[in-house]
């Protein structure tokens, strides 16, 4: 027999020129993006991809070369996630967000997000009827800390100055503040999902206690609608991303109780894809109602107002999640 | 039962992974070692970043700009925090710094290309892997009372999901659960030098029981050694196959396993043609 002895010595002759052309192009898409290749490099990719696979293949089967092998299998492997794996430009994932992906995500959580509603309803109203009865349990709902002494021992004049008087230096700060540690609780809630959705409720639940006792102090002083404009010119912003938080991790967590008809950890992937992009849209309306509390509560202090900026952001997020979409396949 | 299919170790980290035009990649994952030290990697740099960058800031403090330098620090805080493994994972390698550096890129599990949707449920999941235990321990230290049994519970819950990926076979995350994703080796290898090359006229010749004694297994360690290149590691192979089988000794070892290399790779490819493949020393054709 002439020639080289062993199989790998005639591969790397006849291939390794291709090989090293293909490694040269990855390295280049790894460290830039498509646009650094020319269009021949371009043309020459997906064939010097394919006689690398081929490569491999016959190299294992036919050599006993293990750091050949390495290298090809490395080599495919780089290849093919520059290939196949690689997201769409940054700029059109944006966009296909809005478009399609948050809307339909939150379609899909109709239930979950109606579930979190009417609970967030039920123990505002809940909490409300109790401090009205008693005074005391607004105590044991409300920290002292977030009170900042809006409490039933507060005097109608000191709480009407919380709602108008131009409030203390440093308010952008606090709603900036406010803002990350409710996107914080949103993104907490839905990972809470995993514990079977029941730490997710109970997020809910308690955050519609505070509201409802909140609400009973200030109406004991007849200021129940000054309070609402002042709650709610961010606060339907602000509550409905908390009850699409929720609802992500009530979808998490049923995904894992009751998968159905699907496998369970197939359930729970789709659950958790569609699940993340509505927290990641819950965020971004967070962020949103940071500004409206920020900036809009400052310049705008009537009632009347308040609260039709409010109820015009709620109606603007409504119609823009449930107007019909064409959908393709599910929202991811 | 071809080459391929004897290779692959029950219980390795290796998986299949066809492409579509049908090769098997045969994936590594990364191991819990691998994972820990890329975490460490980024968790280190993250507080480096926000060390740096909060001295920067109170370093400029200007008075004027008191509120807003406040705000940004919030913020970046916020983004730092919770997209600091979604931004760098949604790049072209799929991995942030501390995966780069230890050789591992995310991936999804079905083949398929990584969506954004599946980046973040994999990292906001963190927030209970990792974040909620540490704090509950800083509560804990500020408040310098030890609630034994809330301490308790925060150790035992971190405990199952910072140990998750080493309760399952596909070292998980609960992130990844949730995602459908998995971390698999990327590494960057060289193409190393052929060890046998073009034949030459000069080879040493080796008795038949020698090359018969030993299979494919032998053979890959025997190349991890002549690629290793260790003096001491060279002259105790060359030493042992020498006794065995009675060879003289000709004071080169290297050359003599390079020799004995080369012949032994010939005649088990030879046997793979033939539909033989002798596995190890232990098997019989």
């Amino acid at each position: 027999m002439s020639g080289p002895l062993v199989n790998a010595t005639r591969f790397r002759a006849e291939h390794s020129a291709d090989w090293e052309r293909l490694d040269q192009l990855v390295t280049r898409l790894e460290r830039k993006s498509l646009r650094s290749l020319s269009d021949d490099d371009l043309l020459d990719l997906p064939r010097l991809y394919r006689s690398t696979l081929s490569s491999l293949s016959v190299a294992r089967d036919t050599s006993l070369d293990r750091s050949l092998l390495t290298y090809l299998e490395q080599l495919s492997t780089r290849a093919y996630f520059q290939i196949y794996g690689v997201q769409t430009s940054p700029g059109r994932q944006v966009l296909r967000f809005f478009a399609r992906g948050w809307p339909l995500a939150i379609q899909a959580l109709w239930r979950e997000l109606l579930f979190c509603a009417v609970l967030t309803a039920a123990s505002a109203l809940a909490a409300f009827l109790l401090v009205r009865g008693d005074p005391d349990w607004f105590y044991g709902i409300i920290p002292q800390g977030m009170a900042a002494g809006r409490d039933p021992a507060a005097s109608t004049a000191f709480l009407r100055g919380t709602l108008y008087g131009n409030e203390r230096d440093g308010l952008m700060v606090f709603a900036t503040f406010l803002f990350t540690h409710n996107a914080q609780i949103a993104i907490f809630a839905f990972a809470l999902g995993f514990a079977f959705a029941v730490p997710s409720v109970l997020l809910i639940t308690y955050n519609g206690l505070m509201l409802g006792a909140i609400f009973a102090v200030f109406a004991a002083h007849g200021l129940a609608h000054n309070l609402a404009g002042w709650l709610l010119i961010h606060g339907t912003t602000e509550l409905l991303a908390i009850c699409v938080a929720g609802a992500a991790g009530i979808r998490i967590g049923l995904a894992l109780a009751f998968p159905g008809a699907a496998q369970r950890m197939e359930a729970l992937v789709a659950a958790g894809r569609t699940a993340a992009t509505a927290m990641l849209g819950a965020v971004l309306m967070l962020s949103v109602a940071g500004i409206l509390e920020g900036v809009g509560r400052q310049t705008i202090t009537d009632d009347g107002l308040r609260l039709l900026v409010g109820a015009v952001a709620l109606a603007g997020w409504l119609l823009y999640f449930f107007l019909p979409r064409r959908t393709v396949d599910e929202a991811r | 039962m071809n080459a391929v299919a004897a290779r692959r170790s029950v219980g390795s980290m290796r998986r299949h992974f066809v492409t579509p035009e049908g090769v098997d990649l045969q994936l590594s994952l990364g191991t819990a070692g691998a994972r820990a030290g890329a975490f460490m990697v980024d968790a280190l740099l993250m507080v480096a970043l926000l060390v740096a960058v909060t001295l920067f800031l109170l370093y400029l403090r200007v008075k004027q700009l008191d509120q807003f330098l406040m705000i940004l620090w919030l913020i970046g805080f916020f983004l730092l925090r919770n997209f600091w493994f979604v931004l760098f994972e949604m790049g072209r390698r799929g991995a942030t710094p501390g995966k780069r550096l230890t050789g591992l890129r995310v991936v999804a599990r079905d083949g398929d290309r990584l969506t954004g949707a599946a980046v973040v449920a994999r990292n906001a999941m963190r927030e209970i892997e990792i974040f909620l235990p540490l704090s509950f321990l800083a509560a804990q230290a500020s408040e310098g009372l030890a609630d034994s049994f809330l301490t308790i519970f925060a150790l035992g819950w971190s405990g199952i999901f910072l140990f998750f990926p080493l309760f399952n076979r596909d070292r998980l995350r609960v992130g990844d659960l949730v995602a459908g994703t998995w971390v698999v080796e990327a590494r960057r290898e060289a193409l190393s030098s052929d060890l046998v090359g073009e034949p030459r006229g000069h080879r040493r010749q080796f008795p038949e029981a020698a090359l018969a004694a030993y299979g494919i297994y032998e053979l890959q360690r025997l190349e991890q050694v002549l690629r290793g290149e260790q003096p001491a590691a060279v002259a105790t192979v060359a030493h042992t196959i020498r006794d065995k089988f009675a060879i003289a000794s000709d004071g080169d070892d290297y050359g003599f396993l390079s020799d004995f290399y080369a012949e032994l790779c010939h005649r088990l490819e030879q046997g793979l043609m033939l539909g033989r493949c002798r596995q190890s020393k232990h098997n019989d054709t």
